[in-house]
């Protein structure tokens, strides 16, 4: 089964099979990374840059802020979600994101 | 490979959607098929149409550009009428009630609320009475900036009127200009105040003087405009124009225009729309080879060099030295008048709005036009009919003498309806300008002081050439996420632009009057004399400004500090994201 992704709106939006499921203004925490010293990024989620998938988990790169150091940049790839049988969940969004590296695909 | 958009954009884009438009219309919202939405929605932004945001299904903003903001005599009626009748919807703003048109910070129009079952109607309306949606938005030529009372002004170097005219009827529905890599902003100035605003434009014509051969009698000096392309503030990526060292005559500013259009069509980014404004060509070429491209590729004649200027005598949103806006008396060259009155964050009530046009009628010549500080203006006001004029009550709110706190505000559209905004942005500029209106005082001898939100970086607001700018951030206080702004100063146009520099990062909205409150009590005790609050902050480094911000809470109160964006409506009793209005009906 064919899943659309798409970033819309001018990086406001992850659109997953034409519905829009995840926006940008939240509040993200994230394990340390490169993106910057901080032992739990606390980021503000201001531009969704990309959309990918890996096996399952569908992931984006952000551009945002950390709010505990101001550090600003774009994100590795970060998890938002799972699709299961042609539907997508959203992770908590609370919950820790650790980023990852890999291909991704469109 | 072409993004989304330009998929989209090549199956139909420009004039032929208007069709398809009118057609989900008559059949209904629910006609659009769902996974051709985002497709649709995206073309109907190039006939003025953005769909509203999340919880909001169905209602739509409708932006109405006009040239250089001029509403001839009768079209402010037009737009109070249709703000009236159809801008009415499911949520009311608390202090603007439920129907209000917005003028915005590149003189349009604004509605909200706007069914797609009325959008043939209200088109009707538009063009019988000589008004458009077309082009208002999307991948091309949007309406012509300027300064807005060309062709009036005593302080004019050359008439930009015909100028801009000119282009609007040569650009608009023009095949060859219909589909660009992404938005398309010109400035045409023929003032010598900077009012165009011609360096945050992707092309700008300024007015400058050059030495021609006249073929008789020997040279003469002839006013036309020197050419500017590449400036704009979103994303980040703030950039001024760039001197391209070309000068132009008024009857050639048409084949320069579109030479330099034609040149962004044909190698801007179509891959990336994050690289796609013109102000990235501009970093990866230079000037000099924009100028070479468009002397090879796209004129037929042989460019002149940039000719004199007349920028050190720009003052618009200089931060300093006279007219810094357009409110106020101010006298034209037929010897009638202009007055600019402050409309607070751009927005007027559709009764206001009517009442408005009345006064025109009465006082004027009928005509209204729109300022780049989201004002308006009426023109042609005799010396007799000015003291009747600025009695009138509806003066006592938008005036021509407003405090400084509300004429330099500006705000954005912001999260009760935009997509892309962080914070809640006009109420709250609001509620700003009047907490600081009634507990700070501006030192002697400072009569403007320009405070700019913005609730993103796509900075809708032009957040950074603000005295003090402000952006929609977040933050955590007392371990809640909370609304938040950062602060930027000393940002201004003028003879030496300067973009704001960010010295204070999100400060809780409910701190930020008394952080401004308490940077004027810094400036009014170190600031030497006569000194602008611009040339203040130029003399101090980013920590010594980040000491003087000082967030503080006040008597201020800030009811919207939780994320209004998980709201269907910020203002709503139940304001959840699921509790908003189901699709309007198609009647």
């Amino acid at each position: 089964m064919t899943t659309r992704l798409r970033v819309l709106d001018d990086g406001a939006w992850l659109s997953i099979n034409d519905t829009r499921e995840v926006r940008v203004s939240e509040l993200w925490r994230l394990e340390s990374s490169d993106f910057c010293d901080c032992d739990l990024v606390d980021l503000v989620v201001e531009n969704f840059q990309t959309i990918g998938v890996d096996g399952s988990t569908v992931e984006t790169r952000v551009h945002g802020q950390c709010i505990a150091c101001g550090a600003a940049g774009t994100t590795g790839w970060l998890p938002v979600g799972r699709i299961r049988d042609g539907e997508f969940a959203e992770f908590d969004r609370s919950s820790v994101r650790r980023s990852r590296t890999g291909i991704h695909r469109r | 490979m072409p993004t989304d958009v330009e998929q989209w954009k090549s199956e139909a884009y420009g004039l032929e959607v208007r069709d398809h438009l009118f057609e989900f219309a008559q059949e209904g919202y629910d006609s659009i098929p769902d996974d051709e939405r985002d497709a649709w929605f995206e073309r109907f932004k190039w006939w003025g149409l953005y769909h509203q945001r999340n919880g909001q299904e169905g209602y739509f903003m409708m932006r109405i550009g006009t040239p250089n903001g001029v509403l001839e005599p009768g079209q402010l009626r037009v737009i109070g009428e249709i703000a009236d009748e159809y801008a009415r919807g499911p949520g009311t703003n608390p202090i603007f009630g439920d129907a209000y048109a917005d003028f915005t910070t590149r003189q349009s129009i604004q509605l909200h609320w706007i069914e797609l079952s009325d959008v043939p109607a209200v088109f009707e309306k538009l063009a019988a009475n000589g008004l458009s949606t077309q082009q208002a938005c999307g991948d091309s030529w949007r309406n012509i900036v300027g300064n807005p009372v060309a062709g009036k002004d005593g302080q004019e170097v050359i008439d930009a009127w015909p100028v801009i005219r000119e282009l609007n009827e040569t650009f608009k529905g023009n095949d060859d200009h219909t589909n660009l890599p992404r938005k398309w902003k010109v400035s045409v100035t023929g003032s010598a105040d900077g009012s165009g605003q011609g360096d945050i434009n992707d092309l700008a014509f300024e007015p400058a003087y050059k030495r021609v051969e006249t073929g008789g009698d020997g040279d003469e000096d002839t006013v036309g405009f020197n050419v500017r392309v590449g400036g704009g503030l979103a994303r980040n990526e703030p950039r001024l124009a760039r001197d391209i060292d070309v000068w132009v005559p008024p009857e050639k500013v048409s084949d320069v225009a579109g030479g330099l259009s034609a040149l962004f069509r044909d190698y801007g980014d179509r891959e990336d729309r994050y690289n796609a404004r013109v102000k990235f060509l501009v970093d990866e070429w230079g000037a000099e080879a924009v100028r070479e491209t468009l002397q090879e590729e796209y004129v037929d004649f042989e460019l002149e060099t940039a000719g004199r200027d007349v920028r050190e005598e720009y003052t618009y949103n200089a931060g300093e030295g006279e007219r810094n806006d357009l409110i106020g008396v101010h006298e034209q060259k037929d010897g009638t008048n202009f007055v600019g009155l402050n409309v607070l964050v751009g927005r007027m009530g559709a009764a206001d709005v009517l009442e408005l046009a009345d006064l025109a009628e009465e006082y004027g010549s009928g005509e209204v036009r729109l300022s780049q500080r989201q004002n308006v203006i009426l023109t042609d006001v005799p010396d007799a009919a000015l003291d009747d004029l600025l009695d009138e009550p509806l003066l006592d709110h938008y005036s021509p003498d407003p405090s400084p706190f509300m004429r330099g505000s500006v705000a954005c559209t912001g999260t009760e309806f935009c997509s892309l905004s962080i914070v809640e942005t006009k109420n709250r500029q609001v509620r700003f300008a009047r907490w600081l209106k009634g507990n700070v005082d501006l030192p002697s001898g400072v009569d403007e002081f320009h405070i700019h939100l913005s609730g993103c970086t796509a900075s809708c607001a032009q957040p950074q050439i603000a005295d003090v700018s402000l952006r929609g951030m977040k933050t955590r206080k007392d371990g809640d996420p909370v609304e938040a702004l950062d602060v930027g100063l000393g940002g201004g146009l003028g003879d030496d632009p300067q973009f704001a520099r960010w010295v204070t990062q999100r400060v809780p909205v409910d701190e930020v009057p008394g952080a401004i409150a308490n940077l004027i009590e810094s400036f009014a005790a170190e600031r030497e004399d006569g000194e602008s609050f611009r040339a203040f902050v130029a003399r101090h480094d980013d920590d010594e400004l980040d000491a003087l911000v000082d967030p503080e809470e006040t008597d201020y109160d800030d009811p919207m500090m939780h994320n209004t964006k998980r709201t269907w409506y910020p203002y709503a009793e139940n304001d959840g994201i699921d509790e908003g209005p189901p699709v309007p009906a198609d009647d």
